[in-house]
């Protein structure tokens, strides 16, 4: 049952060969069974899951299901729930109830998907490796010596060991392509605000995008279906038209023209993976796409201007928690400043305060041009690459990280290393595109991920590429040997 | 650029932010090797380009100004660290 897709759940479910409740009672076995080694859930919500399939059995009975109706899923603890604990993985919201639900939980509810609990995360989504998150890091189900990859570590390591079928992730700078590269999922970055970011704990707002991680492309395609909606509580929403992402997935990609980046296959990227992206280039090649070098020639400069931006929207999204109103409140505070200094230095981690005080340096007086101005126009060059680029191809292909999973603690002692991790993923935030990640092989028993970057609300095309690729292959289909 | 532990001490103070006498060291060491990390920017002449704040250029959406919520503040201030008579107590700032 757990190496099931969602397509394959869901017709178990419409055909009644088994109950939404004996479903949604079978993952929260394994995650009970399984959660201890991986630390990949923060909250399971066990009574609120078994209710929600109770009423999804119940609208399977009556007719009024829709596709995903009784399919259990995770919540990246990023999304505000109810009446649930929502800690963005931090001591500062250890002891958050959201008073409401964020527009993706409130859409996956609607359409009678099954909450299993919240899942483990670096704390305010900072993080390559899902070490910073308050309440330990989660480990990699494909080696336990390993990191899951970050932020939505805790997700990737859920849908990989089939604790659950299918979460919920952000991706700021690869936060979902990551850590589905390195735990061989498919993951998706949509387009900026194509998916709502309402009730998302905000890291970075211009850059900050929830979707989906899931086993194959036509998972997260069905996912996807639910999550991208206008939401008029989100100003920034994405006016764009609803769309069946499933529709295309088996149209042929014969004559697709794919580009290759030379400033993603060049001396950073380990060998290995490079030898592993060349026989999945074959792959789609047979499968009628041509190939073609391109350039992105400024892509060396994507990881400095994030690490400038990022911070910058973090050190003013984060001010909101001063001890104040909600959150943690440090004990026996002499005067106000007091409170807000010991409350914001007690309730946050290392790398937090590291990314608070960096954007707080760059936007104040006299540093300003220097790096906030320099950094957002460096974004608008990496903006002008991707567009050149798209002029003459139709999606971009690379690698989605320079590694494999790397063990835990190699890279925590030096944030600049960490950082590189995500070389390959985060120029697609600074311009906004959608991309997503799919495995393509292993390198010494650990996944690769291959990355491919479509123009704005090309969901389907990437989609459509992936799901002929895994039509031909296999990789998405492993499972990690201790959780068979 | 690097910074010094006085430097540090300042920003964090700006950030508000407490930081352990103990840890100011490492956080020094490692807010200046960012700092040098990102000073590639500086090689790029960015003269005649427009920075870009927004992935789409999309300026935020405005809504009518009439009240569209529910008053819930018995609500939100359930989670609050210390309420009295629909306020937030925080310490005194004068005596």
């Amino acid at each position: 049952m757990h190496n099931k897709t969602l397509t394959e759940l869901a017709q178990a479910l419409q055909q009644r060969q088994c109950s939404s409740v004996e479903l949604t009672r079978y993952f929260l076995d394994r995650i009970e069974r399984y959660n201890a080694q991986l630390n990949s859930f923060i909250t399971v919500t066990a009574e609120i899951a078994l209710a929600q399939a109770h009423t999804a059995d119940q609208r399977l009975q009556s007719g009024k299901a829709d596709w995903l109706t009784g399919i259990p899923m995770a919540h990246k603890d990023i999304f505000c729930t109810q009446g649930i604990k929502t800690s963005c993985g931090s001591k500062m919201l250890d002891n958050f109830i959201a008073p409401y639900n964020a527009t993706v939980v409130e859409k996956c509810q609607a359409a009678g998907l099954v909450m299993l609990g919240k899942t483990n995360m670096d704390e305010f989504a900072m993080g390559s490796s899902n070490e910073t998150s308050y309440y330990g890091p989660v480990k990699n189900p494909w080696d336990l010596q390993a990191v899951p990859g970050g932020s939505s570590g805790g997700s990737a390591a859920a849908v990989a060991a089939r604790l659950a079928p299918i979460a919920t992730g952000t991706d700021t700078g690869g936060s979902i392509r990551q850590p589905a590269a390195l735990c061989g999922l498919t993951g998706l970055k949509p387009t900026y605000s194509l998916v709502s970011r309402y009730g998302m704990i905000a890291f970075a707002s211009s850059l900050d995008q929830g979707g989906p991680i899931g086993l194959t492309a036509q998972d997260v395609a069905l996912l996807l279906n639910v999550l991208a909606d206008f939401d008029p509580r989100d100003s920034t929403s994405l006016a764009h038209p609803s769309e069946d992402y499933q529709s295309h997935l088996n149209d042929s990609i014969a004559g697709i023209k794919i580009g290759l980046p030379q400033e993603y296959f060049g001396e950073g990227l380990s060998s290995d993976i490079g030898q592993v992206l060349d026989v999945a280039i074959k792959e789609l090649e047979q499968a009628g796409a041509t190939f073609h070098d391109i350039h992105l020639p400024n892509t060396a400069l994507a990881v400095p201007a994030y690490y400038i931006i990022a911070p910058a929207e973090c050190s003013s999204n984060l001010s909101r928690f001063d001890g104040v109103r909600f959150g943690y409140r440090c004990q026996d505070p002499t005067d106000i400043i007091d409170l807000y200094k010991r409350s914001r230095g007690e309730g946050f981690g290392a790398e937090v305060k590291r990314r608070i005080i960096i954007g707080t340096y760059a936007l104040s007086a006299g540093y300003y041009d220097a790096y906030y101005l320099q950094a957002q126009k460096i974004r608008r060059l990496i903006s002008q690459d991707f567009a050149a680029a798209f002029k003459e191809v139709d999606i971009i292909l690379g690698p989605t990280s320079p590694t494999t999973a790397f063990n835990l603690g190699e890279k925590t002692d030096d944030p600049v290393k960490m950082y590189l991790s995500d070389i390959y993923t985060i120029p697609v935030n600074l311009a906004g595109l959608p991309a997503l990640s799919i495995p393509v092989g292993f390198v010494k028993q650990r996944p690769v991920g291959m990355q491919l970057i479509g123009n704005y609300l090309r969901e389907a095309q990437l989609l459509n590429i992936a799901h002929q690729y895994q039509q031909r292959t296999a990789w998405h289909r492993q499972i990690p040997p201790q959780f068979a | 650029m690097s910074l010094q532990k006085a430097e540090v001490e300042k920003i964090a103070h700006l950030a508000r932010i407490s930081l352990s006498e103990a840890d100011i060291p490492l956080y020094t060491h490692h807010l200046s090797n960012i700092l040098a990390f990102v000073e590639q920017m500086n090689r790029v002449d960015t003269d005649s380009l427009t920075p870009m704040a927004h992935p789409l250029e999309a300026t935020a959406r405005l809504r009518p100004d009439i009240v569209s919520e529910t008053n819930q503040r018995d609500h939100f201030q359930t989670i609050a660290p210390q309420v009295e008579a629909g306020l937030y107590l925080v310490p005194k700032v004068i005596e």
